[in-house]
């Protein structure tokens, strides 16, 4: 008979071992489901594989698809240690994207100095006040933030495609939705002639600014002790509204930043699809990283290259969506893995018959 | 607006909400045994994809909605063993089960895209009931998918209301460690519960592709999923409220399409914003409501169990 | 001769840490009221546990009518005809009592129609005098009508042997009464009822026999008619008994650092809690707050610490207004809190000592400079405090979940003095904590008094109040209904207050007032 029982302390290796093991299980199972789909495993990760990782320009792509994910991620996991579930960064992605848009699109003559960091903060607010949207109606009567949030991600969307429809459509567009180009100068900068641009440097920047404040600062403590128990956290008189707000709205900002750096630096315009879903894969970077800024970093990368891997392989018949499934599975096995550290599983006897 | 004009908005409003209904019916019992599933969205369209694909390969939509029951159930088990059997966070695994159920009806669903449904069921109309005026057209002139729904709601009432099974169920949401004193098999009855949501949902799902649409769309539900968690809010746990919260959730999304087809001079993407924005107005007024009035959730919804 | 109807041999159950029985027996018959008299800890209720199919001993048998059986769980008990009303109630909150009565039976089978169960289990409750409205929802229930439905609860079910963990704890002296009736009318049917309780007088009450356990075993079992309260106690304490005495106090209060004043608060159900409720405390002073749970203890020490919104009235705190103020204001003011519930509300389980220990301190410029926490300062803090209040742990960053409830406790206590509060309010401080730990906790308040706190005690063990307090006051309903010196205090007008009786004689010396008297003009003070 097989009995669960709680661990005395939580195993020290499955720390470090579980994103491991729930990466590889779930490739093993996306091979059984590929094998059974009729595709050659191996062929599909090996071509993945190169694609995104297997030269200068993979890589470099690979980079180019982890930064908003990373910026994401970084968003989204503050509010996660404090268990307030932010699954808006989709939204707020492109709420800051059409508020860059919108920058670059009035100051079509300004100087790189004066329009990129006016983008930048008008991103970042915009991305913070979508997500005070969600943040305020929980803050005051307890609205479920995981429903406001999404519900704001299809408004979001909608919202940027009236605009590249309606008002901003570029008239030299020949009638397809997108807004003009915009500037040289509203364009951010890229790092020689690959795509990997200065959105790179914020990655990095908010990575290491997270790491100490969520480390050395009071806010940082508080945040920890609201996560733990709101109750300790009240009694302790640590307003916990307050807190939901400033959680809510820095990841806000990130994703509104993200927002902005795709439309400034990759497409140069807002258009359709601006993000293939990087709000949605940045949730389960930030579990598998354990939601530490350091562990989001390494994360982003790996699925950066899973998206860029999933595009290689589009040309041999496998579906984008793969990439999505493998993610999805990947939460899962992370969880699984996560429930051995905490638990052993023993095979035991039955207790001894009284006689 | 005319008399045509309100019937066709009032039938579209009973279409649109028959997913929902199903879904959130489904969600109801999950949630009633205190377990939280927000990986509706996944389940339906799983159940979408599945049932299509089933009934493109047996012309049968019989064998198509079976199919998404099936394959909700599926999705739903993977649910029920993390949440009830590892005790993981029901949030956490409930997203995954969203990306997840996404991703995997994205690649099914790649080779249907397009593809008609070899045998599309009509309506069904009821003898004398369907030549009633207005109700006639809107409740008694639709498919059977849609009478199944009339007669779940009140079925699922009495069930959590009036039968041992229900009264097991809403004590295991409530206070499972007092269930288990009682002798209730609090894992049983969860399991039975997630189970039945994702079956639901996965019925939800096949109402979209075989009847509403009829077709497969990736990303059909829309969102569908989470309106319906939203409408679970609303309806505070009870069957009978959801069926009045689908039909208006269903009147608004029916609405955006009617006020385009009048001509109205409101932006298309400002109408499809409807159903989203109306969702929160309504998931932050009920909240509040039921909040002030202290009826609320499953006492234990949330709270994986586990015996001292 | 006849076996005994129940009989327990040599049973053994350890946890991890603490052995709770060792080598346990006991022996009930058919048809009488059996006391199981023990300090805290004596391994009482791990003992019934084991009998209700709660626990599987570790060793040991269990034999009913002289038939081995094995209890594997507590549905196998009931169909033994075991019940258990455990101290904290089974039951669902949110379910009528019919619902409540009928979980978990195999009857009804599968439909049920709540009008005729209801009206069957009314009547069956009121035939044996246990009077409950079965429509009523369990949390519209006074804690005295949700034991009542858990006895009907287990009668329902057949139970010829009922199990009753410290029923009185929770009751009023009336309520007590109604239930030793109801005892007694079961043992006279031929149920065997066991009462686990520590307080002698009650067992001198209402028992036939008596079954003293004292470190997890039998120290013996007696007939009532047999012994005596002093024999009782010396096999209780294993030598003997001190009785519990007022601890005098030679310091004289200071100023006044506590003043509420007429307050009123509602109740997590909306109920009215706190009804104009008055009181103040000086420096220097333990005040005792005797009172059956349930009274408004929760919400009075809430109110006080910030968490509970007054409807009507002031808090004052050194001087300070704090009505209203929130739980921040209340900390800044000098308010130390000892809540009841240690690891829901005064601890953060999953973090570590340390991070427990600078909880109340952090803002302040000795723990950190502008935004930042000073690490090497918070360390060299929690260090000290660790030191100073003996708390046995692994080391600083041990998750406070894994400690014992006695050093979890000195943990708070360490905490909530640590910035020399004006005012400490502690509620069941000792509750559930071994002697060692429950003698250090008081050595803590007193020590706290000395320096000049003034402490607010809420227990709801008298013996505790008066081993502690300078000055009593009775809770009730909400009022407070009289405050007395504890040196010479009448315990018997004490216990009539706490059950609702209003005295009529006049207040004695340094007695305040309760707001309810004074408004019908029946008191004056002098």
């Amino acid at each position: 008979m097989f009995v669960i029982e709680r661990r005395a302390e939580r195993s020290a290796l499955f720390r470090f071992v579980s994103p491991a093991l729930a990466v590889l299980t779930a490739l093993v199972c996306g091979a059984l489901f590929l094998k059974v789909s009729g595709f050659d495993p191996l062929a599909v990760y090996g071509g993945m594989w190169r694609g995104a990782f297997g030269d200068a320009y993979g890589l470099s792509e690979t980079i180019v698809k982890a930064i908003p994910i990373a910026l994401c991620a970084l968003g989204i996991a503050v509010a996660f240690r404090m268990n307030l579930w932010n699954i808006g960064a989709e939204g707020q992605l492109y709420a800051g994207a059409a508020a860059a848009a919108w920058v670059a699109l009035s100051f079509p003559g300004a100087p790189a100095a004066f329009v990129l960091p006016a983008m930048t903060a008008a991103g970042m607010s915009a991305g913070a006040l979508w997500a005070l949207l969600a943040a305020v109606p929980r803050a005051w009567v307890g609205a479920n933030e995981i429903l406001t949030t999404l519900m704001l991600n299809y408004t979001a969307v909608f919202l940027s495609e009236y605009l590249i429809h309606g008002p901003w459509k570029d008239p030299a567009g020949f009638n397809f939705p997108l807004s003009p180009a915009f500037s040289e100068a509203a364009r951010l900068p890229a790092f020689g002639d690959t795509r990997i641009h200065a959105g790179l440097i914020f990655a990095l920047a908010a990575a290491a600014a997270l790491t100490v404040a969520l480390r050395k600062t009071k806010w940082g403590y508080e945040l920890r002790l609201v996560g733990a128990s709101p109750a300790v956290a009240t009694y302790a008189g640590v307003g916990i509204a307050r807190h939901v707000l400033v959680a809510m709205a820095v990841g806000g900002a990130l994703a509104g930043l993200a927002g902005m750096t795709e439309v400034s630096a990759i497409t140069g315009r807002l258009q359709y699809g601006l993000s293939p879903g990087y709000g949605y894969s940045a949730i389960i970077v930030a579990w598998l990283a354990k939601l530490s800024p350091a562990g989001i970093l390494a994360m982003a990368f790996l699925f950066g290259g899973l998206l860029v891997g999933g595009y290689a392989v589009q040309f041999i018949g496998v579906p984008a969506a793969a990439v999505n499934m493998l993610q999805g599975a990947m939460l899962f096995f992370w969880l699984a893995a996560e429930f051995l550290g905490r638990y052993r599983v023993a095979l035991r006897g039955r207790p001894r018959e009284v006689r | 607006m005319e008399m045509d004009a309100v019937t066709a908005l009032l039938a579209a409003a009973v279409g649109a909400g028959t997913p929902l209904l199903y879904a959130a019916l489904g969600e109801i019992l999950c949630e009633r045994s205190g377990v939280l599933n927000l990986g509706v969205e996944g389940m339906m369209l799983v159940g979408a994809v599945c049932g299509f694909l089933a009934a493109v390969e047996t012309k049968s939509p019989g064998a198509g909605v079976a199919a998404a029951m099936l394959a909700g159930g599926a999705l739903a088990a993977v649910h029920a063993f993390m949440t009830v059997t590892l005790r993981v966070n029901q949030i956490i695994s409930g997203l995954a089960l969203a990306l997840f159920g996404t991703g995997v009806s994205s690649y099914l669903g790649k080779h249907l895209i397009g593809v008609p449904l070899p045998v599309t069921p009509g309506p069904l109309p009821i003898p004398g009931l369907a030549d009633l005026p207005v109700v006639g057209a809107v409740l008694f002139s639709r498919d059977p998918l849609v009478y199944a729904s009339y007669l779940l709601v009140p079925t699922a009432w009495f069930w959590i209301h009036r039968t041992r099974p229900g009264l097991h169920l809403r004590a295991v949401g409530e206070d499972p460690a007092t269930a288990d004193a009682a002798g209730v098999n609090v894992y049983r009855v969860r399991y039975a519960g997630i189970l039945a949501g994702g079956m639901l949902a996965g019925l939800g799902g096949a109402y979209l592709s075989l009847f509403y649409a009829p077709c497969w769309v990736e990303n059909m539900t829309a969102g569908r999923g989470w309106i319906a968690l939203a409408l679970v809010i609303f309806a505070v746990w009870s069957p009978l409220r959801a069926l009045a919260g689908a039909w208006l959730f269903g009147g608004i999304e029916a609405l955006g399409f009617r006020i385009q087809v009048l001509g109205a001079v409101v932006s298309p993407f400002f109408l499809k914003m409807l159903p989203y924005l109306f969702t929160i107005a309504v998931l932050v007024f009920f909240t509040a409501w039921n909040r002030r009035r202290r009826i609320g959730a499953p006492e234990a919804l949330g709270l994986p169990y586990e015996r001292e | 001769m006849q076996p005994p109807l129940v009989e327990m041999r040599g049973i053994r159950k350890a946890f991890p840490g603490v052995v709770a029985n060792d080598g346990a027996s006991l022996e009930l018959r058919a048809g009488e009221v059996h006391a199981l008299l023990g300090e805290n800890g004596a391994g009482k209720t791990t003992l019934m546990n084991v009998l209700a199919g709660l626990y599987r001993p570790d060793a040991g048998e269990v034999l009913i009518g002289g038939r081995a059986v094995e209890i594997r769980s507590p549905g196998r008990a009931i169909a033994l005809g075991i019940g258990m009303v455990h101290q904290r109630f089974k039951l669902v909150p949110g379910f009528t009592v019919a619902e409540n009565v009928t979980l978990g039976m195999k009857e009804p089978r599968f439909v049920f129609h709540p009008r005729s169960i209801e009206d069957s289990i009314g009547a069956f409750a009121r035939d044996r005098g246990l009077p409950v409205d079965p429509r009523a929802r369990i949390r519209q229930l006074s804690v005295g009508e949700q034991q009542r439905v858990e006895i009907v609860k287990a009668l329902w079910r057949g139970a010829g042997i009922l199990i009753m963990d410290e029923p009185t704890a929770v009751l009023t002296p009336r309520e007590v009464r109604e239930l030793f009736g109801v005892m007694n009318r079961m043992a006279a049917e031929g149920k065997a009822v066991v009462f686990i309780t520590h307080k002698l007088s009650e067992v001198m009450e209402i028992a036939d026999r008596v079954t003293v356990m004292r470190h997890g075993r039998r120290a013996a079992t007696v007939e009532k008619a047999g012994t005596s309260p002093v024999e009782l106690a010396t096999l209780m304490m294993g030598r003997g008994h001190k009785a519990p005495a007022c601890d005098v106090h030679a310091g004289q209060p200071g100023p006044v650092v506590l003043e509420a004043l007429d307050l009123e608060a509602e109740g997590d159900r909306g109920e009215r809690a706190l009804r104009g409720l008055t009181l103040e405390i000086r420096a220097g002073e333990i005040l005792g707050i005797a009172g059956v749970a349930g009274n408004g203890q929760r919400e009075l020490a809430e109110a006080i610490a910030g968490l509970r919104r007054v409807t009507a009235g002031s808090i004052r705190v050194g001087g300070t207004d704090v009505t209203n103020a929130g739980p921040a204001r209340a900390i800044d003011a000098g308010v130390g809190y000892i809540p009841e519930d240690r690891l829901g509300t005064g601890l953060a389980a999953g973090m570590s000592v340390a991070e427990n220990l600078i909880m109340k301190a952090y803002r302040g410029a000795e723990l950190s400079t502008g935004p930042f926490l000073r690490r090497g300062r918070t360390v060299e803090w929690s260090r000290r405090l660790a030191e100073r209040f003996r708390i046995k742990t692994p080391s600083l960053d041990t998750p406070v979940s894994s400690l014992s409830g006695g050093n979890a406790q000195r943990v708070l206590l360490a905490r909530e003095t640590a910035s020399r509060p004006k005012l400490i309010v502690a509620a069941h401080p000792t509750r559930g904590l071994d002697v060692a730990a429950t003698d250090h906790i008081r050595a803590i308040l007193r020590e706290q008094r000395r320096a000049g706190s003034a402490v607010l005690l809420i227990s709801g063990d008298l013996d505790e109040i008066m081993a502690l307090s300078d000055r009593i006051a009775v809770l009730y309903e909400g009022e407070i209904l009289g405050t007395f010196p504890c040196a010479g205090a009448d315990l018997e007008r004490i216990g009539l207050m706490m059950g609702g009786v209003r005295t009529s004689g006049p207040a004695r010396e340094g007695t305040t007032v309760p707001s309810c008297m004074r408004r019908h003009g029946r008191l004056r003070t002098k």
